[in-house]
C-alpha cells in the first residue's frame, strides 16, 4: 500500500519565524512533501483590505529560504498556501519573488514555480449578482447584495484542492498559492497520489497548525505526517514535545465552532467517529473520519472593506471620585462632540476603551471592575477624513480632562494625557464577506501561471 | 466547592471564523470531565448567564468526548477588528470561566 509523509513547520509561515531545528530533523527522514499555511483571518480584515502583509518580509524571506532550501535538496515539492497572510494576488508575487531571489542567493538548480491567483474582481461578483447567484451568508450572516459588494475594497476566494492538484500534475516543484482552504494545501498531493478525500483532507485538518496539535505548548515547531490507507500518524519533531491522542484530539477543535466537521468547498470531513491512539512515544494514530461530498461546490469568498480614518488618545485616570464617575464623563464628552459634529454614529465614530475595567471584555464582561485603582482609556475615533477623525479625537480626550462633575476636587484637570497628542491609526476595515458562492467548476474562480526559474531569473511557461 | 481552574487542564478562548468566538474547557482526567460535564454548570444557559447574554447568542455548544471536552461558541456583536472592537484573535475572553464553582 501507498505511504506518504508531510513535514509541515509553521502553522503561520512567517508570522513568526518558524524554528529550524525542528525542521531539519523532520527532513533527516526524508518527507515526499514540504507544506505550510501562511495565512489567516485573525489579524482582522485590514491586512486584506489594504492589501498589507502584518508579517515582516525578513521572516517571509527567512521560512521560504529554509523550506526551498530543503525541499531543493530533497527534490520535493513544497506547496505554500495563503501567500503573505492574506493571499491575494500582491501576496502570491511577492512570495514567488522572494522564491527567485533565494534561489538566485543560494545558487540553486533549475526548478518549475506555479503561482495560483485567488483575488476576485468585485466588478466579476456584481455581474453574478446581477445574473442571479446567491452569495450565502455564512455563520447567521444574511446573504451579500450589491450593496454589500459596495461596501467591499477587496475580495479573496478560498480555494479547494483542485487548484492545486492542476500545479502538482503540471510539474511545480513549488506551489505559490493565494486564499486557500489550510487542509486544501495537504489535501492536493495525497489526493494526487491516490488517497480518499477523507484520509487527505482529515490529514491536512490535523496538520495545518504544525506543533500547535502537540504537547506541551509551542509554536513554530515541525511535525511530521505518515499517510498509509485512511490512516495517518502524527509526530512531534521537536525533541520535547509529543503528539498525544489528548493533544490531537484537543487540536481538531482549535478555531471550530463545530469539532466534528471540517468544511472544504465540495463538501466536509465528518470526525464524529474518529480515533486517536497512542503508537510511540511521540506519534498518534488518527483514523475513523469520514468525506459526506456536498451536492454542490461552495467556494468562501473573504471581503474586506474600508470603514475610515482611525485615531487614537491615551488618557489615564487617578482621581477616585472621576473613575467611580466616569461614564457621566464620557456622556458629558460625547454631548460637547454632538454639540459641534452632530450625533455620534452619524459620520463618525467614537470609542472609549475602559482599561482597568473592562475594555477587553465589554460586553461578555460579567464582573467590571467600577473602582480601580487607575483607569487607562484609549479614545478610537473614525471618520471618511483622517484631519476630521483628529479634530474630533482631540475634543474626545481633552474633555475628559476637563469633564464637568459633581464633587470634582481636582480642579485643574480630571484626567492626565500620558502626552498631548493624537496618534495615527491605521485606517478601520471590516468584514464585509463571509460567505460562500456556487460555482459548477472548483477552477473558476482561480488562476494559474507557471514558471520557471533558472539562474537566477524568472520564466513564464506554459 | 472545587472551581473549574482546579478541575481543567486548558480553558480558552479563540476566534472561530470572523464573526465568532470559541471557547474550549478541556480536563485531563476523564472523572474532571465527567464531573463537570454532568453537574451541568457550563450548560448553554448557565454559560450565557456567567457572560450575561441571551442564550441566543450562543451558536453552538457541545460535549466533544474524544478530548474530554466542553465546548461552546459566542456570536460577537461586530466582526473582528472592526473599529471599536477590542479583541481581534478573541483570545482573552475565558477568564470568567475559571471561577466556575463545581458541585
Amino acid at each position: 500500500m501507498t505511504v506518504k509523509t508531510i513535514l509541515c513547520p509553521t502553522g503561520h509561515l512567517s508570522f513568526t519565524p518558524l524554528e529550524k531545528g525542528s525542521f531539519l530533523l523532520g527532513c533527516a527522514e526524508r518527507p515526499d512533501y514540504i507544506i505550510a499555511d501562511a495565512g489567516s483571518c485573525d489579524m482582522g480584515p485590514r491586512p486584506l483590505g489594504a492589501d498589507q502583509h502584518v508579517s515582516l518580509e525578513a521572516w517571509q524571506r527567512h521560512d521560504l529560504e529554509v523550506m526551498l532550501v530543503e525541499s531543493r535538496k530533497l527534490g520535493v515539492p513544497m506547496i505554500i498556501g495563503s501567500a503573505s497572510d492574506t493571499g491575494t494576488d500582491r501576496g502570491v508575487d511577492q512570495f514567488v519573488r522572494l522564491i527567485q531571489e533565494i534561489a538566485a542567493e543560494h545558487k540553486l538548480a533549475p526548478f518549475r514555480v506555479t503561482s495560483i491567483y485567488s483575488e476576485q474582481s468585485l466588478d466579476d461578483l456584481k455581474r453574478r449578482v446581477r445574473g442571479g447567484a446567491r452569495v450565502e451568508g455564512l455563520d447567521g450572516r444574511p446573504d451579500a447584495d450589491l450593496a454589500t459588494l459596495d461596501r467591499t475594497s477587496r475580495c479573496v476566494a478560498v480555494m479547494n484542492a483542485e487548484p492545486i492538484r492542476a500545479a502538482l500534475r503540471g510539474g511545480a516543484d513549488v506551489v505559490i498559492a493565494g486564499r486557500s482552504s489550510d487542509c486544501a494545501i495537504f489535501a492536493a498531493p495525497l489526493l494526487e497520489d491516490g488517497f480518499s478525500p477523507a484520509i487527505a483532507y482529515y490529514t491536512g485538518k490535523l496538520m495545518e497548525c504544525a506543533s500547535f496539535c502537540a504537547e506541551p505548548y509551542m509554536g513554530k515547531e515541525s511535525i511530521w505526517g505518515r499517510v498509509e490507507g485512511e490512516i495517518v500518524e502524527v509526530t512531534a519533531m521537536h525533541p520535547g514535545q509529543r503528539c498525544t491522542p489528548a493533544s490531537i484530539a484537543s487540536h481538531a477543535m482549535y478555531e471550530r465552532t463545530n469539532p466534528f466537521r471540517e468544511y472544504v468547498a465540495g463538501g466536509y470531513v465528518d470526525m464524529t467517529h474518529c480515533r486517536y491512539e497512542q503508537v510511540a512515544p511521540k506519534t498518534t494514530r488518527a483514523s475513523g473520519q469520514v468525506f459526506v461530498p456536498s451536492p454542490v461546490c461552495k467556494v468562501k469568498l473573504e471581503g474586506s472593506g474600508l470603514v475610515g480614518q482611525r485615531r487614537l488618545a491615551i488618557v489615564g485616570i487617578r482621581d477616585p471620585n472621576t473613575i467611580r464617575l466616569i461614564d457621566k464623563a464620557i456622556d458629558w464628552a460625547k454631548g460637547k462632540l454632538a454639540e459641534r459634529f452632530g450625533p455620534v454614529g452619524e459620520g463618525y465614530q467614537v470609542f472609549y476603551h475602559l482599561y482597568g475595567r473592562n475594555a477587553v471584555m465589554r460586553d461578555l464582561d460579567p464582573a467590571p471592575d467600577m473602582a480601580p485603582h487607575e483607569l487607562g482609556i484609549v479614545v478610537e475615533t473614525v471618520h471618511q477624513d483622517g484631519r476630521k477623525a483628529e479634530e474630533i479625537c482631540a475634543l474626545a480626550a481633552r474633555n475628559l480632562f476637563y469633564a464637568r462633575l459633581p464633587e470634582t476636587k481636582g480642579t485643574a484637570g480630571a484626567a492626565a494625557l500620558m502626552s498631548d497628542e493624537i496618534l495615527i491609526g491605521e485606517p478601520g476595515y471590516e468584514w464585509t464577506l463571509n460567505h460562500t458562492i456556487d460555482v459548477k467548476d472548483p477552477m473558476e474562480l482561480f488562476r494559474l501561471r507557471h514558471h520557471r526559474v533558472e539562474n537566477g531569473t524568472l520564466k513564464e511557461i506554459a | 466547592m472545587a472551581r473549574l481552574r482546579d478541575l481543567a487542564s486548558t480553558i480558552r478562548s479563540k476566534n472561530a471564523g470572523v464573526d465568532h468566538i470559541t471557547f474550549d474547557v478541556i480536563f485531563r482526567e476523564r472523572a474532571n470531565f465527567e464531573r463537570v460535564r454532568d453537574s451541568g454548570v457550563l450548560a448553554r444557559d448557565k454559560v450565557a448567564r456567567l457572560f450575561g447574554i441571551p442564550e441566543t447568542r450562543i451558536s453552538h455548544h457541545t460535549v466533544f468526548e474524544p478530548a474530554n471536552a466542553i465546548k461552546f461558541t459566542i456570536r460577537r456583536l461586530k466582526p473582528s477588528g472592526t473599529p471599536g472592537e477590542s479583541d481581534v484573535f478573541g483570545s482573552q475572553q475565558y477568564a470568567p470561566l475559571f471561577d466556575v464553582e463545581v458541585p
